[in-house]
């Protein structure tokens, strides 16, 4: 499994950093980017963190 | 080995017609039997500005399935290079050579040259017109000029009929291009060089450059030289070399301007650094689409710095919130640095976002403002410092 976060759709603060600290980091402004290679530890926390963003801005590739 | 005789492959004294263009070959078919393979074995890189490996976006289109479109970019928004311009005016036969050769070899029905500026257009829409081949006539498609316009996936959705703003990845446009096929986006010089490896073969390409970065390159030479513009060169030479073919440089340079304005400052010694992807990368910078601005003797790399990260905080597409922060951010401390009211936090934050805003944007843009803090920051000290 893969993780992106599309950097045009997000737009902060959001829950991803906290549903998945070691997958999702935020910069100072908030907005997210994914930690190393993308490639999650905890599957079900990177889906839960997919499924609770609001922007529809992160994508899983299976 | 490094080939130091200057050995024009692309570059003439002035535009070639078609008469002269199908005299050296063009539209003839291929000598080699495997296009894709000749390509690998010449170790062909895009000019872009990225350096990937042409035979494995080439393989890659090649081996999707569905209907296929091939893209030739011509849209060169990087502000000091010209070199893209002048192969669209002077050689258009040998990047439509060039651009039908991917068509044929990848298997696209659709092939499009993705200009910017209007007299290239007039110059490819005239030899499209008079193409004496039959079979597939490539579109003219163009956008209005800005930086990110000529990014791959920012080609893609304004062919598909959208802005040309970036999207981001996933998807790929090698999976997912224009209309949604996967779709080969290539430079025009990278087209061009291909045509030349197609007539020639890998290991006459091979016979100059060196072993990692083969072949000759375009570049744009500007700044404090005695004769700026459009040259073609060997990989392998040193800056200063480099410089020489322009007429050499007009003072000891303050610095050089790398890779465009993608590749961030290098210091005065690299006059000596080798013009290699690989050399150029490990001084920190990025040979990128090859155009390199000599800086003037005296000038101030924080006042040169400041000039152009204002740009990239100005020619922001303002999609990503990283971005729009990111450049401003950086724009507003090398600001502050240059007019010394720069406090250590400033200094401080510069170097962090040197290191960690690179890939936090949809496209490679970011990056560049990035590496504009990070270069600044390793090259001048003493500036950075003050
Ligand atoms: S939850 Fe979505 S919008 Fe919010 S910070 Fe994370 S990726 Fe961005
Ligand atoms: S990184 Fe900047 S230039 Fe690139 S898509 Fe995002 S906002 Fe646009």
């Amino acid at each position: 499994m893969k993780v992106f976060v599309d950097a045009t759709k997000c737009s902060g603060y959001g829950a991803c950093a906290e549903l998945a600290p070691n997958l999702f980091e935020l910069d100072e402004w908030g907005y997210a980017a994914v930690i190393g290679d993308g490639v999650p530890s905890d599957e079900a926390a990177a889906r839960r963190a997919a499924a609770a963003c609001p922007e529809l801005a992160i994508t899983i590739e299976e | 080995m490094v080939t130091t005789a200057t050995q024009h492959r692309l570059l003439t004294p002035g535009p070639l017609d078609l008469a002269a263009e199908l005299e050296r070959g063009a539209y003839s078919p291929p000598a080699c039997d495997d296009v894709i393979a000749e390509l690998e074995a010449a170790g062909l890189r895009g000019r872009g500005g990225a350096g990937f490996p042409a035979s494995v976006k080439w393989r890659t289109v090649a081996d999707a399935s569905g209907p296929r479109v091939v893209v030739a970019n011509g849209e060169e928004g990087e502000p000091s290079s010209r070199k893209d311009r002048w192969l669209l005016l002077n050689r258009p036969h040998l990047v439509l050579d060039g651009l039908l050769l991917a068509a044929r070899t990848i298997g696209a029905d659709r092939a499009v040259v993705y200009l910017s500026h209007e007299e290239t257009v007039t110059a490819m829409r005239e030899a499209i017109a008079e193409l004496p081949v039959p079979g597939l006539v490539p579109e003219v498609h163009v956008v209005e000029p800005t930086y990110v316009a000529g990014e791959e996936t920012a080609a893609c959705r304004s062919i598909s009929g959208g802005p040309a703003l970036p999207t981001a990845r996933p998807p790929r446009v090698c999976d997912s291009g224009v209309d949604g096929r996967p779709t080969l986006v290539s430079n025009v010089e990278t087209l061009a060089h291909a045509a030349w490896i197609s007539r020639n073969g890998a290991a006459a390409y091979r016979e100059s450059g060196t072993a990692g970065s083969p072949g000759t390159t375009l570049v744009t030479l500007t700044g404090a030289c005695a004769a700026p513009g459009v040259y073609e060169v060997p990989f392998g030479l040193t800056v200063a070399e480099l410089f020489e073919v322009a007429g050499g440089f007009t003072g000891a340079p303050a610095g050089f301007v790398m890779g465009g304005w993608f590749g961030g400052l290098l210091g005065p010694a690299h006059a000596s650094t080798v013009c290699t992807y690989e050399a150029v990368r490990a001084a920190g910078s990025g040979f990128g689409c090859g155009a390199i601005t000599a800086l003037a003797p005296g000038t101030d790399p924080l006042t040169v710095a400041a000039e152009i990260t204002a740009w990239y905080a100005a020619e922001s597409a303002q999609q990503c919130g990283a971005c729009l922060k990111g450049t401003a951010a950086i724009r507003d401390a090398f600001a502050a640095l240059r007019d010394g009211t720069a406090s250590d936090t400033d200094r401080h934050n510069l170097e962090r976002w040197g290191r960690t805003l690179p890939g936090r944007g949809a496209c490679a843009f970011l990056d560049g403002a990035a590496g504009w803090a990070r270069t600044v920051h390793d090259e001048f000290p003493d500036h950075f410092g003050r």
